[in-house]
């Protein structure tokens, strides 16, 4: 992320009244604009925010009984929430940074006086709120039209969800460092997503599957994600019940920090 | 800095995967003037204007903008220089005003939206979104964000592509009001009549060297030919001279002894046109 840039030239001290207090304003304006593009644009609204929530009204629909010994909703509307975790922080982050860089806004950007790295927290803050709030609607529908039941823990559901978020950002900006064109960019996330959702146990039972897709499940992030999520959310227990867990997400999340870093542009790679 | 130059290149070069994009170019922009940098496309003008602004390390020279080190500068040299971009979007879903306020947060001490906005001729366009506007309107849109933060100095790469000639009128209003505000300015452009209307000096980069560097009068000035063209039964002459008050009178007088009219009679100076193309491509015409 341009660190080199950051070396090249000896930093001088900044003033007085651009110390924290600035960078604190530069990082809540940037917040705001950021939730401002994302619920104006139709687009991410419709395809990050509304439809993993959707899909748990169809398959919470089609559900009955018990899956893997709890209550069909309750085991959906985890999975659900796992799922609304990749989609929102790992896809919808990563194709919106995409258009960004390869439209120029990126670009744009780095000539005016905000730090480089405030921006990218507030991406990562904004896109976390999202998420949040997705999770609570995908909840509520839950409880009200499933009779799912409610957390059995928030103080451990939280710290889950916000390792999840962050972790899925990481892959995020990792992939949206690796994708090259913009145009082709949500059918890549799709690719990746869609499956790896399945393999995972987001749209229901995996017990079934032939022991090559469960492997294959086993190294994946959103497999852990789910894990702790249901172990949080149906049985509050907290992160420190499987490091294991925490561990796999903690290495996903890592690497895809390690390959932004690397190779993270701001400058469109097309032209 | 105390020194009046705002822009200071010294033997500034460039390679791409060992192409050289930029041979060693020197040259100086002084505070308050409008800088105008001509070329062919690939002579260099924008791999040049990239490194003044920050986005490309050089391989060689010295370069100060605003007495700093723009690649690595930091965010108090960034509150000084505007850019308008070559080509870049902005949130298509935002109206004008809402990315004027984008932007105008971005700097420690912005100018007043409203203000702006008038000054680009966007006010009343203010509360439509992006994606509606015209290509003339989205390259005001960019002139207003690269004014928002009030700079001393402001980067135009090519900014009236896709104008109407009101519209490119009107923006050359708009520069030279901002040079009335002793703003220094930095223009590219292809459209070498507003190199002519705008710039108080002109460099003509060809294959990444410099090739003539002064006003636009000074160029021209050093091409001392006159042109005078008319038609002879149907047939284009033309006829360049450094006497252009003799031959005049001469092509007349003979005109009005053999009772005819000279069809299309024009005498016209060179243009910065003629001078920039001559050379940029002195082996052809």
């Amino acid at each position: 992320m341009r660190a080199e840039a950051d070396t090249a030239a000896p930093r001088r001290a900044p003033a007085r009244e651009e110390g924290t207090t600035r960078s604190l304003a530069l990082f809540l304006h940037e917040l705001r604009m950021q939730q401002l593009m994302f619920w104006r644009n139709r687009e991410s609204a419709v395809f990050v925010f509304i439809f993993p929530p959707m899909l748990f009204l169809l398959l919470g629909a089609v559900y009955d009984g018990t899956i893997d010994g709890v209550p069909a909703a309750d085991r959906l509307l985890v999975g659900m929430i796992g799922y609304g975790c990749a989609n929102t922080a790992f896809g919808g982050l990563a194709i919106t940074m995409v258009i960004r860089r390869e439209g120029g806004i990126l670009k744009r950007l780095r000539a005016t006086p905000l730090p480089a790295a405030t921006y990218l927290a507030a991406v990562l803050v904004s896109t976390l709120f999202v998420f949040v709030l997705q999770m609570l609607v995908t909840v509520l529908l839950g409880i009200f039209l499933y009779d799912a039941r409610g957390a059995e823990s928030w103080p451990a559901v939280i710290p889950v969800v916000l390792l999840g978020g962050v972790a899925f950002a990481g892959l995020g900006f990792g992939a949206a460092s690796l994708i090259r064109s913009a145009e082709g960019s949500s059918a890549v996330i799709n690719l990746v997503i869609l499956p790896m959702a399945f393999l995972s146990g987001s749209f229901g039972p995996t017990r079934s599957y032939p022991e090559v897709l469960q492997k294959i499940a086993d190294v994946l992030p959103l497999t852990y994600l789910i894990d702790l999520l249901q172990a949080a959310y149906l049985h509050g227990r907290g992160l420190t019940h499987d490091l294991t867990a925490v561990g796999v997400l903690l290495a996903w999340g890592i690497a895809g920090y390690v390959v932004a870093a690397k190779r993270f542009g701001w400058q469109p790679r097309e032209r | 800095m105390s020194s009046a130059a705002a822009i200071s290149v010294r033997g500034l070069r460039k390679a791409y995967d060992g192409r050289e994009a930029v041979r060693g170019i020197d040259f100086d922009v002084l505070a308050g003037e409008v800088f105008g940098l001509l070329g062919p496309n690939g002579a260099g003008k924008t791999t040049t204007v990239e490194i003044l602004e920050g986005y490309r390390e050089r391989d060689g020279g010295d370069v100060r903008v605003l007495g700093v080190d723009p690649w690595g500068s930091d965010r108090r040299h960034r509150e000084r220089i505007g850019v308008v971009l070559q080509q870049s979007e902005l949130p298509p879903s935002l109206s004008v005003r809402e990315v004027h306020l984008m932007f105008a947060g971005y700097y420690a001490e912005p100018r007043d939206v409203d203000e702006v906005l008038e000054l680009v001729g966007l006010a009343e366009k203010a509360s439509e979104r992006v994606k509606t506007l015209s290509g003339g309107q989205k390259r005001r849109l960019d002139l207003g964000i690269a004014l928002v933060g009030d700079p001393e100095l402001v980067f135009l790469d090519e900014p009236t592509t896709g104008f109407d000639p009101a519209a490119r009128r009107t923006a050359w209003e708009l520069v030279r009001s901002l040079r009335s505000l002793g703003k220094t300015i930095l223009l590219t452009t292809h459209y070498l009549d507003e190199a002519q209307q705008l710039a108080d000096r002109v460099a003509v980069i060809r294959e990444g060297s410099l090739v003539r560097i002064g006003t636009p009068a000074e160029l021209i000035g050093a091409a001392p030919q006159v042109e005078i063209r008319y038609r002879d039964d149907g047939r284009e002459v033309v006829v360049a001279t450094a006497e252009p008050t003799r031959v005049l009178a001469d092509l007349t007088a003979r005109a009005v002894a053999e009772g005819r009219e000279l069809e299309g009679l024009e005498v016209r100076r060179p243009t910065l046109e003629d001078v920039y193309l001559e050379l940029v491509d002195g082996d052809e015409s």
